[in-house]
């Protein structure tokens, strides 16, 4: 089953990101040259096996540890501050976007 | 320099003893990285930082207070996050962002004494397998310039070959810190999934994703593996206990003296009782010769020091190819959403609103590959499709690590075979064709896949002229970190390939 222009219009849209008409070209070129790749999982007979999310669990009953579900406050404006230096546009405490609602 | 040193215990004697300072070691290093800079190793350098930390190493060692690395020179990969130094991911979409906080790998080194020279270059978000997908440019290997170091923790492996430090970090989600290690002919280990935290370690594929270290010595792999190891409360998947033992500093070093005490009691065949795995399918058509030869001579080379070579089979070891290429993607798609030029990284300069303002910075901020990979991921796991790529991929997953349980079992105490089916191929090879490196991945995938513990040592030369160093992998069942590098270091006491240095200019 090959990838098709739409599919990798939707795929692009979904993943956000932009892509040019002549990338989305070779995009769709590479995309089924992968698929060609990875189309051999789909002969393997794999009745009865579960699904291995996490390694560990071949060797030993394992789950994620959680953690209370409470928000860890910043601690002080400084600290804040500090978190949000890396953002392109930000004022206040507040990360700046272009305008969402008119 | 730290290259005058044969090992990290004969650098922590001389800086005990007061022969030389932290300081001279971290000047002479940062003259180093200066001297071989064309190699594009690191990424990042700050005499201020390294030099502040230098010092107080000194004091520390003067107060005779010192951590078990005070002084030692090491280079972090740019996927930890440092406060002071920048920290890239080598992507244009991080090439501003300066973190607020250190990674756990990167704080318990500096609390052992570890001085940082820098941070070093590597693939973007770590994926690739030849360094060559750095929006920074290419790292060179050291041994000839116009050759890949590997990936994606190429930097680090570049750094330790060329003599500028004496150990690196780097991580491994299919084999990043492995390859790169065999193609530089330096020593590197990833151990077991969730010994070592991965708090601030920019995520890419978070069920495969470990830290691990590069040195010349497996000795030297240790002494930074045991300091970086540990349960940490910040990783979810960081574990409290392996098989009973509590995952602390201590662990590995111990296991691994346990194993040098036996080593010795054997008397003139130190391995003798070891029983060495080898994967009949890591020997297939697709083995150069040359690579293929260094590997058998190191084999013998166990045998001739007591170990047995029992032959076993990993089926599904060309499996290991699709799996982890829908498996990797797919966590990346995943994990790389967060960047939305929202909240810190790259925003492109022109946009109409919010949705295209994202779409095209990705799009700018991301190389080739990471966005070919966003793409493989967002589509496998597109409704209609996840059934029959990711969960089929997680399903083989299993039956690759059942594979590795059964060799284990019964047959084997650990595994041995190449890393990499070729020498380090030269830069801009492959370039029209994105899945031709992913083919090469072939032996280190199945072990990440199994989240089981690996480390490749030198064993040889190939390529022209035997001019390019070949690696060694040696595989060991879960936590037997300790064990796979007590078994690399027996090797490296009979042999020097760890030893042989490139000539630069």
């Amino acid at each position: 089953m090959a990838i098709t222009q739409d599919d990798v219009t939707r795929v692009a849209r979904l993943a956000r990101i932009a892509l040019s008409e002549s990338d989305s070209q070779t995009m769709q070129t590479e995309l089924n040259g992968i698929l060609g790749l990875i189309e051999e999982l789909q002969a393997v007979d794999t009745a009865g096996i579960e699904p291995m999310a996490h390694p560990l669990s071949a060797h030993q009953d394992i789950a994620l540890r959680l953690r209370d579900d409470q928000p860890l406050p910043t601690q002080s404006a400084g600290q804040r501050d500090a978190l949000m230096t890396n953002a392109p546009a930000q004022t206040e405490g507040l990360f700046l976007v272009p305008t969402v609602i008119e | 320099m730290s290259h005058e040193y044969d090992s990290i215990a004969a650098l922590r004697d001389a800086l005990t003893a007061r022969k030389v300072s932290a300081t001279e070691l971290a000047t002479g290093a940062l003259q180093a990285a200066q001297a071989h800079a064309s190699l594009n190793a690191f990424l990042h350098i700050d005499p201020e930082l390294t030099l502040a930390q230098a010092r107080a190493a000194d004091a520390q060692l003067a107060a005779g207070q010192a951590g078990a690395l005070a002084g030692v020179p090491i280079a972090h990969k740019d996927v930890f996050v440092t406060q002071g130094w920048r920290t890239t991911a080598a992507s244009k979409m991080l090439e501003n962002y300066t973190s607020p906080f250190d990674a756990t790998v990167v704080s318990r080194l500096a609390q052992a004494g570890a001085v940082s020279i820098g941070k070093l270059n590597c693939d973007e978000f770590a994926m690739g397998s030849g360094n060559e997908n750095s929006a920074f440019g290419p790292a060179c290997n050291p041994w000839n310039v116009s050759h890949v170091p590997g990936g994606s923790s190429g930097g680090s492996a570049a750094a330790v070959a060329a003599g500028i430090v004496p150990a690196t970090t780097g991580t491994d989600t299919g084999g990043s810190v492995r390859q790169p290690a065999a193609l530089c002919g330096v020593s590197g280990i990833k151990p077991t999934y969730g010994t070592v935290s991965r708090f601030g370690m920019i995520a890419f594929g978070s069920s495969l994703d470990q830290a691990g270290p590069v040195a010349r010595h497996a000795k030297d792999l240790l002494e930074l593996l045991d300091t970086m190891s540990g349960f940490d409360e910040r990783d979810s998947t960081s574990l409290e206990f392996c098989d009973g033992v509590a995952n602390a500093p201590g662990r590995i070093r111990s296991e691994f003296n346990d194993a040098v005490a036996r080593f010795d009691a054997n008397g003139a065949k130190p391995l003798q009782g070891l029983r060495i795995g080898v994967p009949t399918e890591f020997f297939n058509e697709g083995l150069s010769a040359d690579v293929g030869a260094a590997v058998e001579a190191a084999l013998q080379q166990y045998e001739a020091l007591g170990a047995t070579r029992v032959s076993i089979s990993l089926p599904r070891t060309k499996l290991s190819i699709p799996a982890y290429y829908v498996i990797a993607p797919a966590e990346a798609s995943s994990n790389l959403s967060r960047y939305d030029g929202v909240r810190y990284g790259y925003r492109t300069p022109s946009y109409t609103d919010l949705a295209d303002m994202t779409s095209r910075s990705r799009a700018e901020g991301f190389g080739q590959e990471v966005i070919r990979r966003i793409m493989v991921g967002t589509y496998v796991l597109c409704h209609g499709y996840y059934d029959a790529y990711y969960l089929q991929a997680q399903r083989v997953r299993r039956m690759i690590a059942n594979d590795f349980q059964q060799a284990f079992a019964g047959q084997c105490d650990v595994i041995m075979g190449p890393v990499t089916p070729t020498v380090a191929k030269r830069i801009g090879d492959n370039r029209d064709d994105p899945t031709a490196d992913w083919l090469a991945d072939i032996y280190t995938l199945g072990v990440s896949l199994a989240g089981l513990p690996a480390a490749s040592i030198p064993c040889g030369f190939g390529g022209a002229d035997a001019s390019l160093p070949v690696g060694l992998q040696i595989i060991g069942n879960y936590f037997r970190e300790g064990q796979v590098l007590a078994v690399a270091d027996r090797f490296q006491q009979a042999t020097d390939w760890h030893q042989r240095k490139p000539e630069l200019k």
